[in-house]
C-alpha cells in the first residue's frame, strides 16, 4: 500500500514540477545553482565559512523578525521592552540570545571566511566582482551591527552611538550638518532610535540578502576557486563538466552540514553557558539604561569593531582637525576592495607562493588581533604605540602588496588540484 | 571633540588613579541552583530593600514561580507594595520623593548583578563605614560618598574606617583609607552577616537573568543532541564522499 501511494506521490510531484517548469525555471535553478554546479573537490576547512555565514544570515533575519514583533523602538520604552523579551515573552531569552551571539557570530565567520580569500587568492581575476560584492556585504554588515548595537537602549547603546556618530561630525565643512541628519536631532535620542531602527530591521538587511544574491551569482557564473587556485574549468572531462569538479549537490550539501553541525556545538554552547561571552558579546555596561549624564568609564565598541576602532585612535590630532583618524579608520576598509589589484603574485594561492607572502599574511593577522586587543583598551601606557605599530603593519600588508608579490620566489603550480578533503 | 576627550583622560588617568585609590572587590561564591538561599535571598530583599528599590522587570508571580514560593505565602509575606502576583515588584517609594530625599532616585536592582557584578553587590553590602561628614553618617568602601542611608546597620553593626598614613612622590604626606574594622553593636555575627548578604547578592544574581538555572540545563541536552547530529552528519558525509578520488 505504502508503495503504491509513495509512487502515486511522486508521480504528482513530477506533475506539479512540470507544471511549474513550464512557467518558472525551478528545476534549472536548482540544477545551475546547486545540483549541476561544479565545485573543486579540494575544499578544506576553510571552505566551511561561506556556508556559514549564509546560516548566521538566516539566523539574524529569523530570530530578528521575532524580536521586531515584542520590540519597542521608543527612547523610553526599548530598554523595557528588551527585558520583557528576556523574563516574560515565551523562550524570548533563547530568541534574544541567538540573536546578541548571531552578531558575533557573523563577524567571526566572515573575518575567518576573508582570511580564506586573501590565503588562497580568491580575490583574483576572474573573481574581483565576487570579493567586491564580499567587501560591500561586509561594511552593510558593519552598518548593521553598530545600528543593532544602539536598539537596546543600554548605556554603551547610546554613548557608543554618541562617539560612532560624532566620526562624521568630524569631516570639514559637512560635518555639523551631516552629523544632525544622522541624528535627527542635535543629540542622540528617541529620533536616532527610531531610524536607526527602520535602517536596521529594513533598508540594510533587504541590501545584505541582495548582495549576498550578487555575491553568489557571480561565484556561480566564474566557479569557485580552491586551496591551490587552480581553475578547475580548464580540464573538462569528455561529460563536459571539470574533472577536478563535483557536484555541489550532494556532495557539498553533506559536507556543509557537518559544517553546520559542528558550528551549532559552539555556537550553542554559548548561547546556553556563555551568552555574554565574559563581557564580549554582551558588555556589561549595556545592563543598565540609556544615560546621557553617566558616562561609562571606558566607551569600547563590541569586539568585532576594536580593530578598526583601534586605528581611527592610533592617528593624532594634526592641523587642527582629528579628522585624519576618521580617514584613515575609513581607508582600512576602503582599500580591502583593491586587493585584486594590488595581489601581482603569478600565483593565487599560498601554497605556491613565496616565503614574503607567508610573512606578511602572518604579520597581518598578528596586526589585527592586536588591533582588536588594542581597540578595548582606554589609550595609555604601552596602548597607543601598539595602535601605530598595528596600523602601520596592517596597511602595509596591503599597500606593499604590488611590489613584494612581484619580487617573492613561487613555487610551480600543478596542472589538478592535490587531495581532497 | 573625542580626541580631544581621550587626550584629557589620558593625561588625568595617572592623576586619577592616584588620589582615589579603588578598594578591590571582596568575591562571593553564589550559587543560583540553591533554592532555599534564593528564597532567603528574596524574603531579606522584601524587608530590608524593596521599600526604597525596584525589580521593575520582574514580576511577583514569575519570581515565586522559579523559587518554588507557594501563591498563598508570596501574598502574605513577599508582596508589601503590591496587591497582584503579575505584578512587576515595585518599590513604594515615588522617585521625585526619593531625589528630594536622598539627592538620588534608588537604583533599580534587577539588573545590578549583570551591570556592576555579584562581586559588587556583595562588597557593597560590607563596605558600609561610619562617616560623620556624610548626611546619613556613612560612607561605604567601595561607592565613595553613598547617597544610601545604612539600613543593615542593625544587622551588622557599624564598621569604623582604618586610615594609613601614605607619603607620595613628591613628598606630601595623607592619609589613605585602606579598610574597615570589623561592625559593632548589630544583632548579627560576621559570618550570619556573611549568610545574610550572600543570600541578598544571589538572589540580586537571579533576579538579573531568571532564565539562567533553566538555560543550562537544556543547554546539556542541547549540547548532547549537537553531538549526535555531528557524528551522523559527518557519517552521512563518508558515506557520499567515498566515491570521489
Amino acid at each position: 500500500m505504502s508503495a503504491s501511494s509513495d509512487s502515486a506521490g511522486a508521480g504528482n510531484s513530477r506533475g506539479l514540477i512540470a507544471w511549474i517548469d513550464a512557467r518558472f525555471p525551478m528545476t534549472k535553478l536548482w540544477k545551475e545553482q546547486v545540483a549541476e554546479y561544479y565545485a573543486p573537490k579540494n575544499f578544506n576547512f576553510w571552505y566551511f565559512f561561506g556556508s556559514l555565514a549564509m546560516l548566521v544570515l538566516v539566523n539574524q533575519i529569523i530570530t530578528g523578525i521575532f524580536l521586531t514583533m515584542d520590540y519597542k523602538p521608543n527612547a523610553a520604552e526599548a530598554f523595557g521592552s528588551v527585558q520583557y523579551i528576556m523574563n516574560d515573552v515565551e523562550w524570548g531569552w533563547l530568541i534574544r540570545y541567538m540573536h546578541t551571539t548571531g552578531a558575533s557570530a557573523f563577524f567571526i565567520v566572515v573575518y575567518l571566511h576573508m582570511f580564506r580569500g586573501l590565503m588562497y587568492g580568491s580575490a583574483r581575476k576572474p573573481r574581483e566582482l565576487i570579493w567586491i560584492f564580499g567587501c560591500l556585504i561586509f561594511v552593510l554588515l558593519m552598518a548593521e551591527a553598530f545600528m543593532g548595537y544602539v536598539l537596546p537602549w543600554g548605556n554603551m547603546s547610546f554613548w557608543g552611538a554618541q562617539v560612532i556618530t560624532s566620526l562624521f561630525g568630524s569631516l570639514p565643512v559637512i560635518g555639523g550638518s551631516l552629523l544632525e541628519w544622522i541624528r535627527g536631532d542635535y543629540v542622540i535620542a528617541d529620533a536616532t532610535l527610531n531610524r536607526f531602527f527602520a535602517l536596521h530591521v529594513a533598508a540594510l538587511p533587504l541590501a545584505l540578502i541582495f548582495l549576498v544574491i550578487a555575491h553568489l551569482m557571480a561565484l556561480h557564473e566564474v566557479g569557485s576557486n580552491n586551496p591551490d587556485g587552480i581553475e578547475i574549468k580548464k580540464l573538462k572531462g569528455p561529460d563536459g563538466h571539470p574533472l577536478d569538479g563535483i557536484p555541489f549537490h550532494p556532495y557539498y550539501t553533506v559536507k556543509d552540514m557537518v559544517g553546520v553541525a559542528g558550528f551549532l556545538l559552539i555556537f550553542c554552547a554559548v548561547i546556553f553557558f556563555e551568552p555574554t561571552f565574559g563581557g564580549f558579546f554582551l558588555e556589561r555596561a549595556n545592563f543598565t539604561p540609556a544615560n546621557p549624564l553617566l558616562t561609562p568609564p571606558d566607551i569600547t565598541p563590541v569586539w568585532y569593531f576594536t580593530p578598526f576602532y583601534a586605528m581611527l585612535r592610533a592617528v593624532p590630532s594634526f592641523a587642527g582637525t582629528q579628522v585624519w583618524g576618521v580617514l584613515v579608520m575609513g581607508s582600512a576598509i576602503v582599500i580591502l576592495f583593491f586587493v585584486p589589484w594590488l595581489d601581482r603574485s603569478p600565483v593565487k594561492s599560498i601554497r605556491y607562493k613565496g616565503p614574503i607572502y607567508k610573512v606578511m599574511l602572518t604579520l597581518f593577522v598578528l596586526s589585527f588581533v592586536t588591533l582588536g586587543d588594542v581597540g578595548m583598551h582606554p589609550p595609555a601606557g604601552i596602548y597607543p604605540l601598539l595602535a601605530r605599530v598595528g596600523t602601520a603593519v596592517y596597511f602595509a600588508f596591503f599597500l606593499l602588496m604590488p611590489w613584494y608579490t612581484k619580487i617573492d620566489r613561487v613555487k610551480p603550480v600543478p596542472e589538478r588540484v592535490t587531495g581532497h578533503a | 571633540m573625542l580626541k580631544r576627550l581621550w587626550l584629557i583622560a589620558a593625561v588625568l588617568l595617572p592623576f586619577g588613579a592616584a588620589v582615589a585609590q579603588e578598594v578591590p572587590l571582596q568575591h562571593v561564591r553564589t550559587n543560583i541552583n540553591d533554592i532555599q538561599s534564593l528564597q532567603r535571598g528574596a524574603r531579606d530583599f522584601m524587608n530590608y530593600c524593596s521599600g526604597c528599590h525596584s525589580l521593575r522587570y520582574l514580576r511577583y508571580e514569575r519570581m515565586a514561580k522559579d523559587l518554588q514560593i507557594p501563591l498563598p505565602l508570596l501574598k502574605k509575606n513577599l508582596m508589601l507594595t503590591s496587591k497582584k502576583p503579575l505584578d512587576h515588584i515595585l518599590s513604594a517609594m515615588p522617585p521625585a520623593d526619593a531625589v528630594k530625599w536622598f539627592g538620588v532616585a534608588p537604583p533599580d536592582l534587577t539588573l545590578m548583578a549583570r551591570y556592576m557584578g555579584k562581586d559588587y553587590i556583595y562588597s557593597f553590602l560590607k563596605g558600609f563605614y561610619a562617616d560623620k561628614s556624610r548626611l546619613w553618617g556613612v560612607n561605604n568602601l567601595y561607592k565613595p560618598n553613598v547617597a544610601m542611608p545604612f539600613v543593615l546597620a542593625t544587622l551588622q553593626g557599624v564598621q569604623k574606617p582604618v586610615y594609613k598614613s601614605v607619603t607620595d612622590a613628591s613628598g606630601h604626606t595623607r592619609m589613605e583609607l585602606v579598610g574597615v574594622t570589623p561592625g559593632t553593636g548589630g544583632s548579627m555575627t560576621p559570618a550570619q552577616y556573611d549568610e545574610f548578604v550572600t543570600d541578598i547578592t544571589n538572589f540580586l544574581n537571579y533576579t538579573a537573568e531568571p532564565i539562567k538555572a533553566e538555560r543550562r540545563k537544556l543547554g546539556v541536552y542541547v549540547m548532547l543532541f549537537l553531538a549526535l547530529f555531528f557524528v551522523l552528519t559527518y557519517l552521512l558525509k563518508k558515506e557520499y564522499w567515498k566515491d570521489v578520488h
